[in-house]
C-alpha cells in the first residue's frame, strides 16, 4: 500500500463526455465506474491508505443525474515518480496546466473500459500545484431543452430576467428557510434561434433549447434552479453541459481543451490491457 | 420488426427515483439480435433492478442462453412504485433492458423465483407486459410464463399463473427447453399452447401445473388428480457436477449502486449440514464443490475483467468448503493484487476457527462479524439440529473481539417448534454474555440480536410444524425485550411478525392461495416484502374472501398422511427421511453431517445416482463445525483460541 503521506508528484487530467442512457446514472455512480475502469487500466493510480484504500481522484462540479455533458473532468493522482513511465518529466513545464498531451491510445483505452456513452476525449498530464477542478472552475456553459411555453413567451422571460436587478428563490437551509439571489450567477442567457443541434438523440417535439452560462461559486445555480426563476409553465427536458470554464489572469480558458495545442504528446501505453 | 421503447421511456426518467434502474448498459451485458428462428427468453426478477441484478442464477441462464445458437435472453426487473406508474399512465408495457423491447416481443416470460413475498410483483409484471395474468386465459400469441427458483419447490399458490415451472439447478434443463422450444412454439411451427405445455411436462423437472387438478374434501387438499400422461412425481433437476458448469464468466457489472456489488464466485452447491429449518439446505443437496484451481481462475479472471477489489466465495456455507483457508489465503498474498483484494464469505460458522480465517480475510475492510446460532438455548439447537455449543459461541465471540471487531451480529429465529419462553429469554442471556466478552477487550461493543419469525419450509422436516400466530411472536419478542433490557452493549432486533405470517401463506398455501395472491395484488399489494409496503390486513382480507383461514393454512400442525400441496414435487428426499427427522426433532435426537460419515439415506445421492464432490474427504480444522461430531481434526489451527491480549 503507498504511503498516504506521499505526496503524488503528478496528476492525469481527463476530460470526458457523459451522453445518452448513461446520463441517467448518479455522480456516485460515475466515481464508481471510474474506480473500477482505473483499476483495469493499468494505469499507475496513487491509493488512499486506511482500511478502504480508494483511488485518489477529484472529480470537477457534480453533475446532476438525468444531465448530459460534452464536458466532464477528472484529475487523477499517479504514484510519486509515476510520470516517468509516461515519458512526463517535470522539465516538461509548457503552458499554464498542460505539460503533455496524451496520444489518442490513452483515451481510447479508458473509453474501451468505461459504459457506452461515457467518453474519454482527452487525457494530460497536470503541473503540480494547480489548484482542484472545484477551485478553479468558476462557471459552466449549459444547452437547456425546454418545454411548455411559445417562442415570444420564452424570449420575453430571458429578457425579463436579464434585465431584473435579482433573482430571488426560497430555499430551506438548516431548517430555516432562505432567500437567495440567483441574479448575479447567472452569466449569460439566451434562447438558440433553431431547435436543438441534432447532434445526438431526437428532441423533443416543441423543445426549444437556451444557452446558458451558469456560475459556480460563491452561490452557482444548477440549471433546474434557473428554470425556477424563469417562472411557471417551463420544464425542464433535457440538460447538456458543454464547456467548464477557469478564468486564470483575466483569461476564461477550458481545464482541458479538446483539440488543443500538442505540447509534447506522451508515448501512453498503460499495461496490461483488459477488456 | 418490434420497435425499441427507450424514446417513450426515456421521458419517464425525469420524473422518477434511481432512473439508472432502468437503462440497462452492464458490462458483460448482451445485445442480442432478434429472429432467425431463436427462442426469445425474457428472465424477469421479481423485485428492484438492485435487488435482482446480482442474482447468480438469473446471471447464469443469461449467459447459457445468450451463447446457444437457437436462443436469446434479455433481462427485466421489477419497475418501483413510480415507475410502474408513469409506465401505466403513458402505456409503456413492461420492457426488457438490453434493447427496450416490450416484453410480448419475447417467446418466454421466466421469473426468477427467490421469495415467497414477491409474488404479487410477478403477477404485476405479466400484467405490465401486457400478457393475461391466468393461464387458462393466455392465448397461443401469448408469451408462455414459465418460473424457477427454489420457491418452486411448492409451485401451487402460482400455479393458476405459471404454464410450467422448472425444478431444481437450470443449467441443463434450460438446454433442453431452448431445443423443444424452437421445435414447437406457436410463432414458428404453428403449434398449439396445449401441445407446447404437454411436451414441456415430459421433460423431466418440469412442472405443467394445467395438466393437474387438486381436488378438496371438507375444504382440505385431498388430491392432486393428473391427466395421463402427465408425471405423478416431478423430481428436482441436479447438476452432478458443477465443474462443468464454470458460470457466469462474465458476471454483469452494472453502472449503478447494487446490492453484493462485488465479484461473486460460487464455491459450491448444496449444504448437508441437516439444519431442520433451512429449506435451502434440504433442496440443494448433494455437496458440489468446484476445485480449488478452477475457483481460482474464476476469481483471477473475475477480478481482472471487472475492476471489483472485493471477491465473495458464495455457497450455504463457505466456511465448510474444503480447505477454504488455503484458497483465501492464496488470494489474498497474490502480489499481483498488491495487498487490496478482499474476500468476503458471506455466512461463517460459528467457531473461533472461522473468525481467525475472517481476520485474515478482512484486514483491509472490517465491519462487524455475524453468527447465527438460531436457537436460544442448547434444547432448541438440538430441536433443529443446529450444533453449536455455547463453548462454540463464546470462544467464536471471543475471538471475535480479540482480533479487534467490535461489532457482532447474532441471527436467531423464534417461534420455532417446542419452543418454550425460556428458550426465547436465553436468547438474551446469550447475548449479555457476549457483550460481557466483549468489554474485557473493548470499553465499548455492539452485540446485535436479531430475531425472525420462524416459517416452516415445504421439503424439510419441518414441513408439517405449526407457525406462530403474529400474536405470539409479538409476546415473545416482548419477552426477550424485557430479558435484554438494560443490559449493557446488547441491542435487540426483530423481524415483522406479520411479513411472517404472509410469508407462511405463500410458503406452505395450496393452490387456492393463488386467488389470495391475486386479490392482494390487485388491492396495490406490490413489494410485500419492502416494509413500507406491507400490511397484513390486505392478505387477511383475501383469505377472508376466498373462505380460507390463517389457522389452516399457517398456524396449524399437519398430519402425516394428509396430502401436502407440494407432495408432487420432490427435491429428492424420501418422505419418509423428513418425517422420521421430524419426528427425531421432536424427541431431541440429532443427526450428523453426512459429509464426513456414513450415508443416511436421505435420499438426494441414492435417488440420482449422485454422490457428493468433495475435495478433501476429511473435514476442516477447528472447532467443533457446529455439529458436535467427533471429527478428526484435518490440520493445525492457524488461530489462538480465546484472548490474545488477555
Amino acid at each position: 500500500m503507498n504511503d498516504p503521506a506521499s505526496v503524488p508528484a503528478q496528476r492525469l487530467r481527463v476530460r470526458y463526455s457523459k451522453i445518452g442512457k448513461v446520463r441517467f446514472t448518479s455522480h456516485r455512480d460515475v466515481v464508481r465506474m471510474w474506480e473500477r475502469a482505473l483499476r483495469r487500466s493499468g494505469l499507475p493510480v496513487a491509493w488512499s491508505g486506511g482500511f478502504s484504500p480508494r483511488p485518489l481522484l477529484s472529480f470537477g462540479h457534480a453533475l446532476a443525474t438525468g444531465a448530459e455533458s460534452l464536458a466532464e473532468y477528472l484529475d487523477v493522482s499517479l504514484l510519486p515518480g509515476a510520470g516517468d513511465q509516461f515519458g512526463w518529466s517535470a522539465g516538461d513545464l509548457g503552458e499554464p496546466s498542460v505539460v503533455a498531451r496524451s496520444s489518442d491510445a490513452l483515451s481510447a483505452h479508458l473509453s474501451r473500459l468505461l459504459p457506452e456513452g461515457v467518453d474519454v476525449q482527452v487525457v494530460a498530464a497536470l503541473r503540480s500545484g494547480r489548484g482542484s477542478l472545484q477551485q478553479e472552475v468558476s462557471s459552466c456553459s449549459w444547452k437547456l431543452e425546454v418545454l411548455g411555453l411559445a417562442a415570444e413567451e420564452l424570449v420575453s422571460r430571458v429578457e425579463r430576467l436579464l434585465a431584473a436587478p435579482t433573482a430571488l428563490i426560497e430555499r430551506e437551509r438548516k431548517g430555516r428557510s432562505a432567500l437567495d439571489d440567483l441574479r448575479p450567477a447567472v452569466l449569460a442567457l439566451s434562447v438558440e434561434p433553431r431547435a436543438g443541434d441534432g447532434r445526438h438523440e431526437p428532441t423533443h417535439p416543441g423543445g426549444q433549447w437556451l444557452d446558458a452560462e451558469l456560475a459556480t461559486s460563491p452561490r452557482g445555480v444548477r440549471p433546474s434552479e434557473l428554470l425556477e426563476v424563469l417562472g411557471p409553465g417551463v420544464a425542464l427536458s433535457r440538460a447538456r453541459r458543454t464547456h467548464q470554464w477557469i478564468e486564470r489572469d483575466g483569461i476564461r480558458m477550458e481545464p482541458l481543451a479538446v483539440g488543443g495545442r500538442e505540447a509534447g504528446a506522451v508515448a501512453a501505453h498503460a499495461r496490461g490491457r483488459a477488456s | 420488426m418490434v420497435r425499441s421503447l427507450w424514446p417513450r421511456i426515456e421521458p419517464l426518467l425525469l420524473g422518477v427515483q434511481k432512473p439508472a434502474r432502468y437503462i440497462g448498459g452492464e458490462q458483460g451485458a448482451s445485445s442480442p439480435v432478434h429472429g432467425g428462428g431463436k427462442v426469445a427468453w425474457l428472465l424477469c426478477y421479481p423485485d428492484v433492478y438492485e435487488i435482482g441484478l446480482p442474482n447468480q442464477g438469473l446471471q447464469i441462464l443469461y449467459e447459457l442462453l445468450n451463447d446457444r445458437a437457437d436462443a436469446l435472453a434479455e433481462r427485466a426487473y421489477a419497475p418501483w412504485v413510480d415507475m410502474e406508474q408513469a409506465m401505466r399512465a403513458t402505456g409503456v408495457p413492461l420492457f426488457s433492458l438490453e434493447n427496450h423491447l416490450p416484453a410480448r416481443a419475447f417467446d418466454v416470460l421466466a421469473f426468477n423465483l427467490s421469495a415467497e413475498l414477491v409474488y404479487t410483483n410477478v403477477l404485476n409484471m405479466i400484467d405490465l407486459a401486457g400478457v393475461p395474468i391466468r393461464s387458462s386465459q393466455r392465448a397461443s400469441c401469448d408469451p408462455l410464463v414459465v418460473a424457477g427458483g427454489h420457491c418452486t419447490f411448492n409451485p401451487e399458490p402460482l400455479a393458476d399463473f405459471v404454464d410450467a415451472f422448472v425444478v431444481g439447478d437450470g443449467e441443463e434443463v434450460i438446454g433442453e427447453l431452448s431445443e423443444l422450444l424452437v421445435r414447437l412454439l406457436p410463432a414458428t411451427s404453428g403449434g398449439s399452447r396445449e401441445e407446447v405445455l404437454q411436451e414441456l411436462a415430459m421433460i423431466p423437472g418440469v412442472y405443467v401445473p394445467s395438466l393437474y387438478r387438486p381436488r378438496y374434501e371438507e375444504g382440505r387438499l385431498a388430491a392432486l388428480e393428473r391427466q395421463p400422461g402427465a408425471p405423478a412425481k416431478v423430481e428436482k433437476r441436479t447438476v452432478a457436477d458443477l465443474a462443468q458448469w464454470r458460470y457466469p464468466r462474465r458476471q454483469l457489472v452494472p453502472v449503478t449502486e447494487v446490492v453484493h456489488d462485488r465479484l461473486n464466485v460460487e464455491v459450491f452447491r448444496g449444504c448437508t449440514r441437516g439444519c431442520r429449518f433451512c429449506q435451502a439446505g434440504m433442496v440443494t443437496r448433494p455437496v458440489r464443490e468446484r476445485t480449488r484451481s478452477q475457483i481460482r481462475e474464476m476469481i483471477d479472471e473475475g477480478l481482472a475483467r471487472t475492476g471489483y477489489e472485493e471477491v465473495a466465495l458464495t455457497s450455504l456455507s463457505t466456511a465448510d468448503f474444503s480447505g477454504v483457508e488455503t484458497l483465501v489465503g492464496e488470494v489474498i498474498g497474490d502480489p499481483r493484487y498488491e495487498g487490496r483484494v478482499s474476500v468476503s464469505l458471506p455466512s461463517l460458522r460459528v467457531d473461533a476457527f472461522t473468525v481467525g480465517t475472517a481476520a485474515e480475510i478482512q484486514r483491509v475492510r472490517r465491519t462487524g462479524l455475524t453468527f447465527a446460532p438460531e436457537g436460544g438455548t442448547w434444547r432448541m439447537r438440538k430441536v433443529i439440529n443446529k450444533l453449536i455449543s455455547e463453548e462454540d459461541l463464546y470462544s467464536a465471540v471471543d475471538a471475535a473481539f480479540a482480533q479487534g471487531w467490535r461489532r457482532v451480529k447474532l441471527y436467531f429465529l423464534i417461534g420455532l417448534p417446542t419452543e418454550r419462553d425460556e428458550d426465547v429469554t436465553a436468547i438474551a442471556d446469550l447475548g449479555r454474555r457476549c457483550a460481557e466478552i466483549g468489554h474485557r477487550y473493548h470499553r465499548s461493543v455492539t452485540v446485535v440480536a436479531s430475531v425472525g419469525g420462524f416459517v416452516p419450509k415445504p421439503q424439510t422436516p419441518f414441513q408439517w410444524a405449526p407457525q406462530d400466530t403474529a400474536a405470539e411472536l409479538h409476546r415473545k419478542i416482548a419477552l426477550l425485550r424485557g430479558a435484554a433490557r438494560g443490559v449493557r452493549g446488547l441491542t435487540i432486533r426483530w423481524h415483522d411478525p406479520e411479513a411472517s405470517v404472509a410469508e407462511g401463506i405463500a410458503s406452505r398455501g395450496d393452490r387456492r392461495v393463488g386467488a389470495v395472491i391475486e386479490r392482494v395484488w390487485r388491492d396495490g399489494g406490490t413489494f410485500q416484502e419492502w416494509s413500507e409496503r406491507f400490511e397484513l390486513a390486505k392478505w387477511e382480507e383475501a383469505l377472508a374472501a376466498e373462505g380460507l383461514s390463517l389457522d389452516e393454512i399457517v398456524h396449524r400442525p399437519r398430519e402425516r398422511d394428509e396430502c401436502l400441496p407440494w407432495a408432487h414435487v420432490s427435491a429428492g428426499l424420501h418422505p419418509d427421511f423428513l418425517w422420521d427427522d421430524w419426528q427425531e426433532a421432536l424427541s431431541g435426537g440429532t443427526l450428523e453431517d453426512c459429509r464426513w460419515t456414513p450415508c443416511y439415506d436421505c435420499g438426494a445421492c441414492t435417488g440420482f445416482g449422485l454422490e457428493h464432490v468433495v475435495a478433501s474427504p476429511r473435514p476442516p480444522a477447528g472447532g467443533s463445525q457446529g455439529t458436535c461430531q467427533d471429527l478428526d481434526q484435518g490440520g493445525r489451527i492457524p488461530v489462538h483460541l480465546g484472548g490474545v491480549r488477555r
